[in-house]
């Protein structure tokens, strides 16, 4: 496929600020069974506008995809078939949940309910069901494309686990970062997971890519014109200069593009942020930290175009030589 | 989507199409005048009802940017091919074309040289040359397929294409020799898929496996220009099986006629005539000798009961030794074996073998026999028609080499061994084929035939029956500018407008004024080395006056060859005028009798576009040709519809160019006075006129009485005389008496002579093309051709934003191991080059092309910003012609220094005899083609190029800048 | 229930591009169009096309076949382009099974063209909404058209008559015939979208002749024997005795 900015920046936009949710809200209730140290309201709130804005920010950068944006309303009404329409229906769920909890946070909002003080109940809560519509977001946006079949290096279970996994190890990391300036006892809190969910899905990812290495086409030449043959050759695609079908499905980077594009990814996404992180935890310094979240989002980016780069439409089959 | 657009003015309309020279019949449809859609009309006996790729696109040929809109004249101080002009008038356009020529018809006709393209109308240009006084005057025949016309009308008395063609709807075995794909190609189609359904068995033979060979149940890739030798074995098979029809040839061919065989004699090689002496005209007298079986003796041809030898030696009382012509056609076939022709072809010779054993067979256990009662023209009565159906194809593969005559007689000879002429299931006649052999029309035969302000005396073009019908002086040297009808090419029946430019650039045998092209793009893919062509049109003498003086050009388009004209005019597309498809030129006629059809405007021209027949018109009257003006001078025609109806061959010969609906009240077919509503009864039957003739006419017309006589009686021919078939050339045979001095009429130069006594050879034979002999095959060992892609014709489509996107650049095309052996990759920059010149172009692998062949499409390759294109258009940087490879002339060899790369018989150019070899680009060179032109300015009054179009018709429009 | 749909006889087709564009000039004009081209006349034009016909060679010299190969929507059973769609833009009809985008409703997100492994949808750069073959739907019900003329475009255009067009849930149609009995298959029959449009493979008539056919009694070479004079050479009749 040709990999488009657009999607690529909306699903690591996104992925990020859902992780970021999933890190603060793990922050949140560790400290209410008292495993790590309070923040003050403050802290969830305005990491929940953090959230907010890369939530956003992946919006506007979707519409880019967009023929019409402005018919995105339409998109709703398809949930039982389309995984896009339930991923349209879920991020603004999550996007309203996620304002609710900063709110809530933010206002210090303590109502009562049958003389019973609510307090921290309330947040954890709704917090709670943010975090399950995160994950449920996660879900939705990963099986738009584990769900298409043909495409056999997305239509598999690692596609849902690595969107889950990358987004949640990028927001935990930029929660890390976030805590290196606004609630320093929680650096290694966040960095330790940030660590973990790197290394989970450095695990996931290069099980994907080995998975994807060893994928054999299910549909041949043979199949896509129905005859019988070992020796096919395309001699024309039936126009020269170029169509749909040459532009969406094929990223037309070369071998080497590819495969730079592989290295820098995998080095760029897991073990050099690993580093970064191990290195500024215990340097305590909270730069290093920081470059290691724009390295890693850097290598999210490159980890995306890869995405889709590598998965090779069946289509592809009938567009092999222009003569 | 958007709602049916309501509320818009819908009409639709017939007329013809003209997307390629097909003429299909075609539907328009219009929405608020705009073109909506075009569909092949379903009550049209060509088509009926589909069309092809092109046809569908004639939208966007009626509303291309590179239409040309106005008068241009080339801006004063300007070069030739710069392409700079201003827009003129057209009374200044007419005022200096009639000047110009005035006076060139007031001091030397032949200084006026008018040449057509694919044009269609020759009945008309061919007219106005003859009026004018001119002989150089040819449409492109002799570039295109002039050797499948003569090869087989010197031989069976019709041809393919317009003039008859393959019976598909009862043929068993169809054998198809390179064909161009472009040509009567929805017919074609039709009757092939017909054929394939109804389980006929298709064969193919072409060194290339596109278009209809892709469907054939068999490919037998052949060398190119080699088909002659598989033909001649092919007959060599079937004469030594016996898997002949000897009852046809026997009783409908020259092959039982006794061939005086003293070679003391002036009639050496020449037919035994019968004492009685018998007025000769241009039919073939039935005064000749058989051997009679029985009597064992000589006796008259056709002689009733008479059963002749076909084979044996004999001599007459006079001790003149004879031989039927069939025997003296054996003993040359002797030496052509399979074998022989095997390491030719590179077909394995037992493939040669079955093939002549699958025909032969075919031809003779699955005869048809139809209940169809007809009389001969000896007066036997026929209860049915028997038919032998193996049916025959072939186009240029065959044609366009320079042996191309002789392998044509050749297959005519082959389908005349297996008695598949005119008869069901093999070849069919279409009218006013059959035509006597030769036909009747004649040039002028000596100089004085040319005289200023007179019309021409006798035809432009015509057919030659021996050396006293060229057209030569007293030298015997060419009077035309093309060298035509003379010792060069003597049988070149449709000109040799491939060598006119060069020859009027050399001033040999004369220089000219005037060169007036239309439709025809000579200075691109039309001329043979391209390149010099358009340096020789640009060329200055020393005292810096151009060579060739004043070039007119007449398009609808910008071509390439609009960048030299002196003077433009633009013509108007197919769906703006009116035109006839005219038993006068060449017909749409079906095997079932004869048709005409005609366009009629479906909407009103573009700027100032004028049909080029109303430009003719207009010059015609002013210059007071006879035929265009009154006894007082007065204009005779207001304008081309008002000619079609009115004009007749002679006064009151009720002959004119179109057939249907003649007579005051349109009552009369084919012959009758004028009707002044001929349009529109046209207009009312689908633009076109079908005769069905009866069912007894339809087959065996070269001896049918019936039909023979009906078109002597409708004006198709002169006599009703039986026209036999030539297996043997009693007419190439006078050329080779003139060649070897035993003759008393007009003979060769004596540096022709070799030649014309070689290749006017009265039987069929082999050799090697021309260039191949005079090539160093080491260093260019393969062969080039191009193929024809279905959706494009010749040039004529790159303008097309929709064609061109299915064509806009092409690949030369080459085996693997070809590519391989040179280190050529798939994909990858190359250079193809012959002694003439080379191309640097893009490779493609194909396993579908024979090894020694590297062949690629025709036409596609344009010059920078011609067609108004863009500078980037890939036709120009990756797009490519063959022709720069291609020489029109032979290096000087024995026989001359400035023959022409032709058929030394018909002067038929040689296109597909180039030798090339191939080898990689080198890794610095630009990724371009080569050579290259200097972009095109776009000419004054074309149509901006949109950036983009989104056509909908009649509703919004369609383009823009981006 | 009907499914509308095109049967490709592969048999005849000749590759010459007459449904390609008899299809762009109906739809262009018609309720999908207009179809956009993009540098019409400059370098790489491209536009939307709803048809294609494509080129491979089969095989390895002499023993080469080429397949010309015409391509467009197939207008499956279980069209995986329909349930993607997020807005319903993407349709199959119930009534002729025919697969449409509904322009008003797309959002030109591209997903539904992801889905297709036929890769049988074009976006329309300038509208910015997915097209696709519509069976010339603007044709079918078209009740001024004669009823001859109301099939799709390229059906009408098809020189070989390559294009059979029919209910496929028909069993007499003769789109449903010729599958059955001309060996009509789907293409990429592993995904199971159940393609509507079927195609029919190349068949090969062969001759086989016997040796016995080339030994006639009625060899007209035999007409031809002449008699020889005496023989001069020495034979058995001067020995015997």
């Amino acid at each position: 496929m040709h990999p488009a900015l657009s999607v690529i920046f909306l699903t690591t936009l996104i992925g990020a600020g859902q992780g970021l949710f999933l890190a603060l809200f793990t922050g949140e209730s560790y400290a209410a069974i008292n495993i790590i140290p309070e923040q003050r309201h403050q802290f969830f709130a305005v990491g929940g506008l953090i959230v907010l804005m890369l939530l956003i920010a992946g919006l506007v950068a979707s519409f880019f995809h967009l023929g019409h944006p402005e018919r995105a309303w339409r998109a709703v009404t398809q949930w039982r078939t389309s995984w896009l329409s339930r991923e349209v229906i879920i991020l603004p769920l999550v996007m309203l949940l996620v304002a609710l909890w900063s709110i809530a946070h933010y206002l210090e909002w303590n109502p009562t309910l049958l003389g019973m003080e609510l307090g921290s109940e309330i947040t954890l809560t709704l917090g709670a069901v943010t975090s399950a519509a995160v994950f449920l977001l996660y879900i939705a946006t990963a099986m738009i494309y584990a769900s298409i079949r043909f495409l056999r290096e997305w239509a598999s279970p690692l596609t849902v686990i690595n969107f889950t996994l990358l987004g949640a190890a990028s927001g935990f990391l930029l929660a890390t970062a976030y805590a290196t300036n606004y609630a320093q006892n929680l650096v290694n809190f966040y960095g330790g997971w940030a660590m973990i969910l790197t290394l989970a899905a450095w695990f996931s990812r290069s099980a994907a890519l080995i998975r994807n290495a060893r994928l054999k086409p299910k549909s041949t030449i043979q199949s896509a014109i129905g005859i019988r043959h070992s020796q096919i050759a395309q001699k024309s695609m039936g126009m020269m200069g170029g169509s749909y079908n040459t532009r969406e499905y094929f990223h037309g980077a070369s071998r080497m593009v590819l495969r730079l594009i592989k290295w820098l990814a995998l080095v760029l996404t897991f073990p050099l942020p690993l580093l970064l992180i191990w290195f500024g935890m215990s340097s305590d310094n909270a730069q290093l930290i920081l470059i290691a979240l724009f390295v890693q989002y850097l290598g999210l980016l490159f980890e995306r175009w890869l995405f889709f780069a590598q998965a090779n439409h069946p289509q592809n089959i009938y567009y092999q030589t222009v003569g | 989507m958007n709602d049916t657009p309501v509320n818009h003015r819908v009409e639709v309309k017939n007329t013809t199409c003209y997307m390629c020279a097909c003429r299909c019949g075609i539907r328009v449809t219009l929405r608020d005048g705009e073109v909506r859609y075009i569909q092949g009309n379903p009550e049209h006996p060509l088509n009926q009802g589909v069309i092809c790729a092109k046809g569908a696109s004639g939208i966007m040929k009626q509303y291309s940017p590179a239409r040309l809109t106005h008068p241009l004249r080339r801006k004063a101080g300007s070069e030739r091919g710069s392409g700079e002009f201003e827009i003129i008038s057209w009374d200044e356009a007419f005022g200096i074309l009639e000047d110009r020529l005035r006076e060139i018809r007031a001091t030397d006709p032949k200084k006026l040289a008018l040449f057509t393209g694919r044009d269609q109308m020759q009945a008309l240009t061919g007219m106005f040359a003859k009026q004018f006084g001119t002989p150089n005057y040819a449409a492109h025949g002799g570039f295109c397929s002039v050797n499948m016309a003569a090869g087989m009308i010197y031989t069976i008395g019709g041809s393919f294409w317009e003039f008859g063609g393959p019976d598909l709807d009862r043929a068993k075995l169809f054998v198809m020799f390179g064909t161009a794909e472009d040509h009567h190609s929805n017919p074609m189609k039709i009757a092939l898929s017909k054929f394939k359904r109804n389980g006929g068995r298709f064969i193919s033979i072409n060194p290339v496996r596109t278009g209809y060979s892709a469907i054939a149940d068999e490919w037998v890739p052949i060398k190119p220009g080699t088909d002659g030798a598989l033909l001649l074995a092919l007959c060599h098979v079937l004469i030594k099986t016996g898997l002949y029809d000897r009852d046809f040839l026997a009783r409908y061919t020259n092959a039982p006629e006794l061939v005086n065989l003293n070679s003391q004699s002036d009639e050496f090689g020449m037919f035994v005539r019968t004492e009685i002496p018998e007025e000769e005209g241009c039919f073939d007298p039935q005064n000749k000798l058989w051997w009679d079986r029985e009597l064992d003796r000589p006796i008259s041809m056709q002689t009733p009961g008479s059963d002749p030898r076909l084979l044996g030696a004999f001599k007459l009382d006079d001790g003149t030794p004879v031989k039927p012509a069939f025997a003296l056609l054996c003993e040359r076939l002797e030496q052509y074996t399979p074998e022989w022709a095997s390491a030719i072809t590179n077909i394995p010779t037992e493939t040669i073998v079955r093939l002549a054993h699958e025909m032969g067979i075919t031809a003779r256990d699955k005869r048809i026999e139809l209940p169809i009662a007809w009389t001969d023209v000896w007066g036997n009565e026929h209860d049915k028609v028997c038919g032998n159906p193996v049916a025959f194809h072939a186009m240029r593969g065959l044609a366009a080499h320079s042996n191309g005559f002789h392998t044509i007689r050749t297959l005519s000879i082959l389908m005349t061994l297996l008695g598949t002429i005119d008869r069901p299931g093999g070849f069919r006649h279409k009218a006013p084929f059959p035509r006597p052999i030769p036909p009747c029309p004649k040039t002028p035969t000596e100089a004085a035939d040319v005289q200023p302000n007179s019309p021409l005396n006798g035809m432009p073009l015509g057919w030659p029956a021996d050396p006293d019908d060229l057209f030569v002086d007293a030298e015997g040297e060419p009077i035309r500018i093309d060298k035509a009808f003379s010792w060069e090419y003597p049988l070149s029946v449709h000109g040799l407008m491939h060598n006119v430019i060069t020859n009027a650039w050399r001033g040999d045998p004369y220089p000219i004024d005037t060169l007036f092209l239309f439709m025809a793009n000579m200075a691109w893919n039309s001329a043979m080395n391209t390149d010099v062509v358009r340096q020789m049109l640009n060329d200055k003498d020393s005292d810096g006056n151009y060579k060739i003086p004043f070039i007119v050009v007449a398009d609808a388009f910008q071509s390439e060859t609009v960048a030299f004209a002196d003077l433009v005019l633009p013509d108007t597309t197919y769906l703006e005028r009116y035109d006839c498809m005219s038993m006068l030129d060449r017909p749409i006629s079906e095997f079932d009798g004869p048709v005409d059809s005609v366009r009629i405007p479906v909407v009103p021209p573009t700027g100032e576009c004028k049909p080029f027949q109303e430009v003719l018109i207009e010059l015609g009257s002013r210059l007071k040709l006879p035929i265009f003006v009154n006894d007082d001078g007065q204009r005779k025609y207001r304008n081309y519809p008002d000619f079609v109806i009115n004009f007749e061959t002679a006064p009151g010969s009720g002959i004119g160019f179109l057939g249907g609906w003649r007579g005051s009240g349109g009552q009369k077919s084919l012959k009758g006075e004028p009707n002044p509503s001929q349009w529109q009864a046209y207009e009312k039957n689908n633009c076109v006129f079908h005769y069905h003739l009866p069912r007894s006419y339809q087959y065996m017309r070269n001896w049918n009485l019936g039909y023979l006589q009906w078109a002597q009686a409708h004006g198709m021919t002169r006599y009703a005389e039986p026209i036999n078939i030539h297996i043997y050339s009693e007419v190439l045979q006078k050329f080779r008496l003139a060649a070897q001095g035993k003759s008393f009429g007009k003979q060769p130069p004596d540096r022709l002579r070799k030649r014309v006594e070689k290749y006017f050879d009265p039987l069929p034979f082999y050799y090697e093309p021309l260039e191949a002999q005079l090539t160093d095959q080491s260093r260019y060992p393969l062969n080039a051709i191009t193929q024809r892609p279905m959706a494009m014709y010749h040039s004529w489509d790159s303008q097309n934003a929709w064609l061109r996107q299915i064509h806009t650049y092409n690949f030369l095309y080459l085996h693997p191991k070809t590519a391989q052996s040179q280190g050529i990759t798939d994909g990858g920059w190359m250079w193809v080059e012959s002694m003439h010149g080379k191309v640097r172009c893009m490779a493609r692998y194909s396993e579908a092309v024979e090894p020694g062949t590297v062949w690629t499409w025709n036409a596609i390759g344009k010059a920078s910003g011609a067609w108004n294109l863009g500078k980037n258009a890939n036709e120009s940087k990756q797009g490519f012609l063959l022709n720069h490879l291609i020489s029109e002339e032979l290096p000087p060899h024995h026989d001359g220094d400035h023959l022409s790369n032709s058929d030394p018989v018909t002067g038929q150019a040689g296109w597909y005899d180039v030798r090339v070899r191939v080898y990689p680009a080198g890794a610095k060179e630009p990724r371009t083609t080569s050579p290259r032109y200097t972009a095109l300015p776009k000419l004054p009054g074309s149509a901006k190029r949109p950036a983009w179009i989104s056509y909908m018709a009649g509703l919004f429009n369609k383009g823009g800048a981006k | 229930m009907t499914q509308l749909a095109l049967v490709i006889d592969l048999n005849v087709c000749v590759g010459c591009h007459a449904c390609v564009t008899s299809c762009k000039e109906w739809n262009t004009s018609g309720v999908a169009g207009p179809l956009f081209d993009d540098n019409p006349y400059d370098a790489n034009p491209t536009g939307t096309f709803f048809n294609r016909v494509q080129t491979f060679e089969i095989g390895t010299f002499p023993k080469t076949e080429t397949v010309h190969f015409p391509k467009s929507c197939l207008h499956c059973e279980d069209p995986p382009c329909v349930p993607v769609c997020p807005t319903g833009a993407s349709y199959k009809r119930r009534e002729d099974g025919i697969v449409l985008v509904d322009y008003d409703k797309c959002i030109g997100c591209k997903y539904c063209s992801w889905a297709c492994p036929y890769g049988a949808r074009e976006i329309d750069e300038q509208q910015r909404v997915m097209k696709k073959c519509t069976l010339c739907v603007d044709r079918l019900y078209d009740a001024s058209l004669p009823e001859s003329e109301r099939k799709p475009s390229c059906v009408l255009a098809c020189p070989t008559q390559a294009r059979i067009y029919g209910d496929i849930h028909d069993a007499d149609s003769a789109a449903s015939m010729a599958i059955r009995e001309r060996g009509g298959y789907q293409l990429m029959p592993e995904w199971g979208t159940q393609p509507a449009n079927h195609y029919l493979p190349r068949r090969k008539t062969e001759l086989h002749i016997h040796a016995d056919e080339l030994v006639r009694s009625d060899n007209p070479l035999k007409k031809e024997d002449i008699r020889k004079g005496p023989s001069r050479e020495v034979n058995l009749d001067d020995w015997m005795f």
